[in-house]
């Protein structure tokens, strides 16, 4: 690829990802009427969609093979009583973090 | 005025530590990863900046390495990036009426800063939409920091990180919790799970996430029109 083809492909990626990200703005605001179902979705939507980005986060975890997911399965139990006992978000994370971390590398 | 914006910034950066571990491990893996493929730092400079978008930027890496095929690249980057068109519209509310802040909160509207600005509990006394901008302004900047830096050292790190990635998915999970503790919803929640697990194991990891939003669509207008023949009234 030529430099210029290379900015192109770099500019449509660009476009790609602001039209993903403005399209609901731009249909959704402004003098019109937002239609009931959107409303509807803008309050049970954010929870669904936390919901989808936490399953996409594991989407590659092998659990056939390799260590069977036990790194993983371990470090979100102890993430989750962590979290239900304290409710401290840094705590939460820095911890199982690092749990994973030992996991994967040491333990697995 | 100052007073403002300085309770803002340090809201959002204390809101922030966990994205700021997270982006300049992979911000620089990735940097790493453009410089190992033989491009210069500038790539990684400009496409983290214009870009803002981790998953499509390692994708987009790929493309760049193929033959030309804008239209290809245009389209991928619409199926790798449609989860975008969910938080658009979860944060209709949110965003209205932050004023000159809005384009660039939409714009910067990454997995992660839709996250923290969606479950945050803006301290009182922060201007919200300040608070929203610096998340935002933060996350952007760690990422392209860390991407330019990888850029430019390229592979002479050692340090054993191996792991370290998990941060993010930690991060995520997390605010899911606190966000079904805090809303209760656990319809919505079990929705999300389902629909997109099975879209996972039937599609395979590649093309799950369009599926997966059809069908949460699906059950969500199925759940409206049920509702609705309950009870006219929330």
């Amino acid at each position: 690829m030529s430099l210029t083809e290379k900015i192109i492909t770099i500019m449509m990626v660009v476009a790609g990802t602001m039209l993903t990200r403005f399209l609901p703005f731009a249909v959704f605001s402004g003098g019109r009427k937002t239609p009931q179902f959107i409303k509807y979705l803008g309050r049970v939507l954010p929870t669904a969609a936390l919901a989808m980005l936490a399953v996409y986060c594991f989407k590659d975890v092998e659990i056939m093979s390799g260590a069977h997911a036990m790194p993983e399965l371990i470090a979100v139990a102890v993430i989750t009583l962590l979290h239900l006992w304290k409710r401290n978000l840094l705590l939460s994370i820095s911890v199982g973090t690092v749990l994973y971390m030992v996991l994967v590398q040491m333990v697995f | 005025m100052q007073k403002k914006y300085r309770s803002a910034f340090l809201a959002a950066f204390l809101h922030t530590i966990p994205i700021m571990t997270g982006f300049l491990f992979l911000g620089t893996a990735y940097g790493i990863y453009m410089n190992a493929s033989g491009f210069s730092p500038l790539y990684p400079l400009f496409m983290s900046l214009f870009i803002f978008a981790g998953s499509m930027e390692f994708v987009a890496v790929n493309l760049l390495m193929g033959g030309f095929d804008p239209i290809d690249a245009f389209l991928l980057t619409l199926l790798v990036n449609a989860r975008h068109l969910f938080y658009g519209i979860s944060m209709l509310d949110k965003y209205s009426g932050t004023g000159k802040l809005k384009p660039y909160l939409i714009f910067g509207m990454c997995d992660e800063s839709f996250s923290i600005n969606l479950t945050a509990d803006v301290p009182d006394g922060v201007d919200k939409g300040l608070f929203m901008f610096f998340v935002t302004l933060l996350n952007h900047f760690y990422w392209v920091f860390g991407a330019t830096l990888g850029g430019i050292i390229g592979s002479v790190i050692s340090l054993n990180l191996e792991g370290l990635e998990f941060v993010m998915t930690a991060l995520l999970y997390v605010l899911f919790l606190e966000q079904l503790l805090k809303e209760k919803d656990y319809q919505s929640a079990l929705i999300g799970i389902v629909c997109t697990v099975l879209c996972l194991a039937v599609f395979g990891s590649d093309g799950f996430i369009v599926p997966s939003m059809i069908l949460i669509l699906l059950c969500m207008a199925v759940r409206m029109f049920l509702k609705r023949g309950e009870q006219e009234c929330p």
